[in-house]
């Protein structure tokens, strides 16, 4: 069960992420919901990879061969990255819509709905 | 033949090309009778005109029936079912995500139970 | 004739021309904007021929498979892995290729339209790059093996179709079109991510055949594919969860959003490698086919009704993607429920996928020219408000002409493709179920409905005094949508060559799951 506790992490941050995207108003605030999302994945994907009693997987001078699998450290890297590039454009696109809008209320940011 | 082969379902078929050659056909015929219609019609005079019979004739720009009055019947009578749907497309980033959160959660529920 | 090279590395240069020319894109762009608009072509065309040498070769030899960074290209399972493919592969088999010709052929009329439609926009550097960036993406989903890589040119592909609808600021209209679109986006793929990293936790396999082989439809199994079923259908636009669609259509640029149709159409694909290729029959095909019959019918249902009272050409259309997309989930829905009885297959699921299948391939070229038409229109008159619209027929005559050829075919008259996709699918899920086939019947009317209205409201009636002296659209747009005007008058009259070469080996490429298997593992 022990083993188990970054699983039950991860749950706990998508709930509070999905919460926040969900519930808050505030542009900004939602973005930080995504990122909270993102790391949640992040972390799930990581501890995924977790071999009790591994060791880091570098052949180079290593203890022993029984390493953690680096293939999902790899995907990790890679989600990490497509993070980054999306909070970048969410962030342009929410100084745009303050500077046209004057606001990043999204109940104020209903020009185009029906 | 594969060019002007039918398409077959299996249950009908559909040949692109006999309709061709049935259309052309009956344009031909309706072409046939146009050719016994009135000749002694004189193109560009008043027989051309619609009759408006004394009445003052409308500018052009009032007489186009624009496109939100067009299907006013359809609309009024379905008022109840677009009284329901169209508020639902709020507009509101977070109604959208929960429509999405919503569908997985039931299809959640659907695929794990049936 | 073709240098052997070519042929031999075609997956590998699909997707890394594209992504040279988006890179190389912004440097040009710095000397001169006519080297710019010719390097763009140039590369456009490239990597359309490159793309057909590739489908050719797939339906003539069977799939094909590259392996990145291997000795041979074909080298999927390295000697000393143990059976286990560890490199990164595009496996292109037959549905594959189809979609892979549906994009070369989008990509390069809607590319010849933009060169002149886009032309008295700023920043015309950031969107080409865009541009060939959404290229890369959708060429990349639709011919990778190997699912996390689907993962992540699905994320190249949001981000570059986010840029490109926010890439006209509009006064912030565009841009909240985007933010909706790329927030709504994002929570998709991080459940996409979700899904990878169960299937990488229990199978230790990251290829989609090997996923496949190992396949066993787990309790964690069933969570995937409802995550993937959610996130893949939401990006596609079936109903409920469809709000996106008609924001981001409507504010993007009018040659991008034909080719963002292409891009919706890449994610339904995916729904169907996974549903078809990964599960099979391991999963609850009753269950999970009439989920998808479901989504179907309420996007057409919804999608036709909330097109009629629009008054944005653009938003109009929009909808009507939403809801010939539901066409499509219904054929292949119909194919799905039937998968695991034979019989039934080969009476009504073959005929009904087929149809849903084919109707892709309809679907994407002319929308394209309907969304094509609606941009011309928006150069020449500056509003897309069909209630301040009239009497255009006047004077844009090839565009009204490009216009009926295109709503006729989005109805399903006859002589045009959209008949022949609609009556595969109109007479399989007629003997599956009649109610649904009714229900396409009827919202296939609401659509002619819909579309009279449309040609009604912008050309007919006299010429308004405002438009006087509007001209017709510019040469390179007309050429450009005369490009898919051809191919929707030509596959009207003659789609059984359509079905039986391009569309036929599809499906029984997609439903075939041990042939794909083979391919990839060789046989084992």
């Amino acid at each position: 069960m022990f083993w188990n506790l970054p699983y039950f992490a991860v749950l706990i941050i998508t709930i509070i992420g999905l919460a926040t995207i969900v519930h808050k108003k505030n542009l900004i605030k939602i973005l930080l919901g995504i990122t909270l999302l993102e790391s949640a994945v992040n972390l799930f994907l990581i501890s995924l990879g977790y071999r009790a009693g591994g060791v880091a997987p570098i052949y180079t001078l290593a203890p022993s061969t029984y390493m953690v699998l680096p293939t999902p450290q790899a995907l990790t890297l890679t989600s990490i990255v497509i993070g980054v590039a999306t909070s970048a454009l969410l962030l342009s696109f929410a100084m745009i819509i303050h500077r046209k809008y004057g606001t990043v209320n999204i109940n104020l940011m209903r020009r185009l709905r029906e | 033949m594969d060019i002007i082969a039918t398409l077959s379902s299996g249950y009908g078929f559909w040949n692109p090309v006999m309709w061709l050659i049935a259309a052309a056909v009956s344009l031909l015929v309706v072409y046939l009778f146009w050719l016994r219609g009135e000749k002694s019609y004189k193109k560009g005079t008043a027989q051309g005109q619609p009759f408006i019979g004394g009445n003052v004739a409308k500018e052009k720009g009032a007489l186009h029936i624009r496109a939100g009055n067009l299907y006013w019947g359809y609309t009024e009578s379905l008022k109840g079912y677009y009284r329901w749907v169209v508020p639902l497309h709020t507009g509101v980033l977070n109604d959208y995500v929960l429509w999405f959160l919503g569908v997985m959660a039931f299809l959640l529920v659907v695929v794990v139970v049936l | 004739m073709i240098p052997g090279f070519i042929v031999a590395n075609a997956p590998a240069l699909l997707v890394s021309v594209p992504l040279l020319g988006a890179f190389l894109c912004p440097l040009i762009g710095k000397v001169s904007s006519a080297i710019r608009n010719l390097w763009v072509m140039v590369i456009m065309l490239t990597t359309a021929a490159i793309a057909f040498i590739l489908a050719f070769r797939v339906y003539a030899e069977g799939t094909v498979i590259y392996v990145f960074g291997a000795a041979a290209s074909n080298l999927a399972v390295p000697l000393d892995s143990g059976g286990i493919p560890v490199r990164i592969i595009f496996t292109i088999d037959p549905m594959s290729a189809f979609m892979i010709i549906i994009c070369a052929i989008s990509g390069v009329a809607v590319l010849l339209y933009s060169l002149s439609s886009d032309s008295r926009n700023s920043g015309l550097a950031v969107y080409y790059t865009l541009f060939l960036l959404m290229i890369t993406g959708v060429f990349g989903m639709v011919s990778t093996g190997d699912f996390f890589n689907f993962f992540v040119f699905l994320e190249i592909l949001s981000l570059a179709s986010a840029g490109i609808i926010a890439y006209r600021v509009d006064g912030g209209l565009a841009v909240e079109a985007a933010i909706k679109y790329f927030i709504l986006s994002t929570v998709g793929a991080i459940f996409v991510l979700y899904a990878i990293g169960i299937y990488y936790g229990q199978y230790n396999a990251l290829n989609i055949a090997m996923i496949a082989q190992r396949m066993q439809f787990t309790m964690l199994d069933k969570i995937a594919l409802v995550m993937l079923l959610a996130a893949l259908a939401m990006k596609c636009g079936a109903v409920p969860m469809h709000f996106w669609t008609p924001d981001a259509y409507s504010m993007a640029p009018g040659s991008a959003t034909a080719f963002l149709v292409v891009a919706s159409q890449a994610s339904l694909y995916g729904l169907f490698r996974v549903l078809f290729t990964m599960y099979n029959v391991t999963l609850n095909y009753v269950t999970v086919g009439w989920i998808v019959i479901i989504l179907g019918v309420l996007s057409m249902v919804i999608g036709v009704t909330m097109a009629i009272p629009q008054k944005d050409v653009k938003r109009l259309m929009a909808y009507h993607a939403v809801s010939q997309t539901g066409y499509m989930l219904l054929g292949v829905g119909v194919g799905l429920a039937v998968l695991g009885d034979q019989a039934a297959m080969n009476a009504v699921g073959y005929t009904a996928m087929e149809g849903g299948i084919f109707h892709i391939f309809n679907h994407a070229m002319y929308k394209g020219l309907l969304f094509l038409t609606a941009g011309a229109i928006f150069y020449r008159i500056g509003t897309r408000d069909l209630n301040k619209m009239g009497g255009l027929g006047h004077n844009m005559k090839w565009t009204m002409i490009f216009f009926i050829i295109g709503a006729l075919a989005i109805a399903g008259i006859p002589p045009f493709n959209g008949y022949a996709s609609k009556f595969l699918i109109y007479e399989s899920v007629y003997l599956f179920n009649p109610v649904l086939a009714i229900i396409a019947m009827v919202v296939s009317i609401l659509t002619l409905a819909s579309f009279v209205k449309v040609f009604h409201s912008i050309f007919m009636g006299p010429q308004l005094p405002e438009y006087k002296d509007v001209k017709e659209a510019p040469r390179p747009m007309l050429i450009g949508m005369a490009i898919l005007a051809v191919i929707v008058i030509a596959f009207g009259l003659f789609p059984t060559i359509v079905v039986n070469t391009l569309v036929a080996p599809a499906v029984h490429a997609l439903v075939d799951q041990a042939g794909y298997i083979t391919a990839v593992l060789g046989g084992a």
